[in-house]
């Protein structure tokens, strides 16, 4: 009995459950793609954001491409990319072929600040706040049941003034 | 040349041939022995009581893109990185369990193979008590239905 019934729920398992969610988004430094500036985490607070996990190297982030691309064109929220684990050069040219939707992409080359975020595979994405609170994780590809019934209901409660 | 049938070839080829299939198995059972080893990066320890401590926490935490493997025996690039993380906040001088902390606070509970102690999971660990008393309690109380069925049964139906 028991067995079936964890078996049943098994279908679950690979989500790792973060225990970042409701926490103050890790602090970093990181250059960007485009011209190796330095950006510290601490700047982009003030307005909720995306933070997007991808590398040239995974198929799913290709698969949610174009609804992250359709998300920052629509302006709803400003969509930060976390180059992760990838080269440069490889990256730069997965812009070029697909196009670059962030506002800015940040390199990770070691993967340092994946493991402060808890990354275990790419995409992943984090919904932060203004505040810099993580607010909501999500694992894999974004699709677009998911974005209309959990992150966008999330982003409009976080456009609202904040007391 | 290696579909054809045995006895077509000449004695020579034969002879080529075993030497290369024991070969061929030499190379496997070399690789079977060895792969396990492969997994380990290049880490430097500074001590063999460092390489142990590093065993045996690695050995005690979950690799989480390969689930069902430890952080010792995987080969993914994840572990790779989680491991130089330990081993370097290790050589830092901090201590197992603020390093079970480091990696808990980022990837929960799930990354440890021993689960801890706490609120959320108080109920799986006292889960297997509470089966055995639910368990006793049942049996208790079916030792003791036969005699009261006995005694009230029969007089129930008489009436």
């Amino acid at each position: 009995m028991l067995l079936i019934i964890g078996l049943k729920h098994s279908e679950y398992k690979e989500i790792i459950p973060s225990p970042l969610i409701g926490q103050q988004a890790p602090a970093f430094e990181l250059p960007t793609l485009t011209d190796h500036r330095i950006v510290n985490s601490s700047s982009l607070r003030g307005k909720p954001y995306l933070l997007n996990i991808w590398a040239s190297w995974c198929p799913g982030c290709r698969v949610e491409h174009e609804l992250i691309t359709s998300i920052a064109d629509q302006g709803i929220i400003p969509v930060y990319g976390l180059s992760y684990k990838d080269a440069e050069h490889d990256a730069t040219r997965w812009l070029e072929r697909f196009g670059n939707p962030y506002t800015e992409v940040l390199v990770d080359q070691a993967g340092k600040v994946g493991i402060d975020y808890g990354v275990y595979g790419a995409p992943e994405t984090f919904v932060i706040d203004a505040k810099g609170v993580i607010r909501h994780k999500h694992v894999g590809p974004l699709d677009i049941k998911t974005w209309e019934k959990e992150l966008l209901p999330l982003i409009m409660t976080l456009d609202e003034p904040q007391s | 040349m290696l579909c054809l049938p045995m006895p077509t070839l000449t004695h020579q080829y034969q002879c080529a041939l075993r030497a290369c299939l024991r070969r061929i198995l030499a190379v496997s059972v070399l690789l079977l022995i060895t792969c396990p080893l492969l997994a380990v990066d290049v880490l430097e320890f500074e001590s063999a009581a460092q390489a142990e401590r590093f065993r045996d926490l690695a050995s005690e935490i979950r690799c989480l893109v390969c689930q069902n493997q430890s952080l010792a025996d995987s080969d993914a690039p994840l572990a790779q990185d989680l491991r130089r993380e330990v081993l370097e906040q290790m050589q830092a001088g901090r201590s197992d369990a603020e390093i079970r902390d480091y990696l808990v606070a980022r990837y929960s509970d799930f990354v440890l193979y021993r689960p801890r102690f706490s609120s959320v999971n108080l109920l799986i660990w006292f889960a297997p008590l509470l089966m055995v008393a639910a368990g006793m309690w049942l049996v208790i109380r079916q030792l003791r239905r036969p005699a009261e069925v006995d005694d009230s049964q029969p007089g129930g139906n008489l009436d």
